[in-house]
């Protein structure tokens, strides 16, 4: 387990975001799943994913600055690569979405 | 305060994988093959944010360069597909 001298100040927000983002990644999930039709289905996953993902990559960065003892920025590579991969991924996909369910004529 | 975070980072970890589960059931349930790709999107992101919760509880900074390689090529993979669906061929000729 982790180190027990860490800081209120880091475990308090890091275990709230850390709650937060389980709960959000797991509503994004019920989403994906229970949507009833594709374009429909396209919208809790990224939105969803992105901000479960920013909870928990917020709350990493707490803890492993009160690990380290001074600010670790680490973890912002990954926030802002997801945070300009997802939008063109979702939008490459709405693309070929459309593409196939227009009806040929 | 420590059994609290301990907590959070279970309860986390336990919801990531509830999330894998049922992006599995549409993995394999699927209608159409955009479906599938989408499931596999929001899979490989909760596959990172496990690894980034097991950073968290271990300290380790080795999950974290796994998670930065996970979210890397699984955009890449994602978008692959998602260009062959449109046109096809992944790379143009």
């Amino acid at each position: 387990m982790t180190d027990p001298v860490l800081p209120a100040w880091a475990v308090l927000p890091a275990g709230i975001l850390l709650i937060l983002g389980g709960l959000i990644v797991v509503t994004a999930a019920i989403g994906l799943l229970r949507m009833p039709s594709f374009f429909a289905r396209m919208h809790p996953p990224t939105m969803g994913a992105t901000l479960g993902t920013g909870c928990v990559l917020v709350a990493s960065m707490l803890v492993s600055s009160a690990v380290a003892g001074h600010p670790v920025v680490h973890e912002l590579l990954i926030t802002l690569f997801l945070v300009m991969t997802t939008p063109v991924s979702a939008m490459t996909l709405m693309a070929a979405a459309i593409a196939r369910t227009r009806p040929k004529a | 305060m420590n059994s609290f975070f301990g907590f959070a980072v279970t309860f986390a970890t336990l919801c990531v994988g509830t999330a894998m589960a049922l992006a599995s059931v549409r993995l394999f349930r699927g209608p159409s093959a955009q479906d599938r790709a989408l499931a596999f999107d929001m899979l490989y992101i909760d596959g990172m944010l496990i690894l980034l919760l097991q950073a968290i509880r271990t300290g380790l900074s080795v999950y974290f360069d796994m998670a930065l390689l996970i979210a890397l090529f699984g955009f890449v993979g994602t978008f692959a597909l998602a260009r062959f669906l449109l046109r096809r061929e992944v790379i143009e000729p």
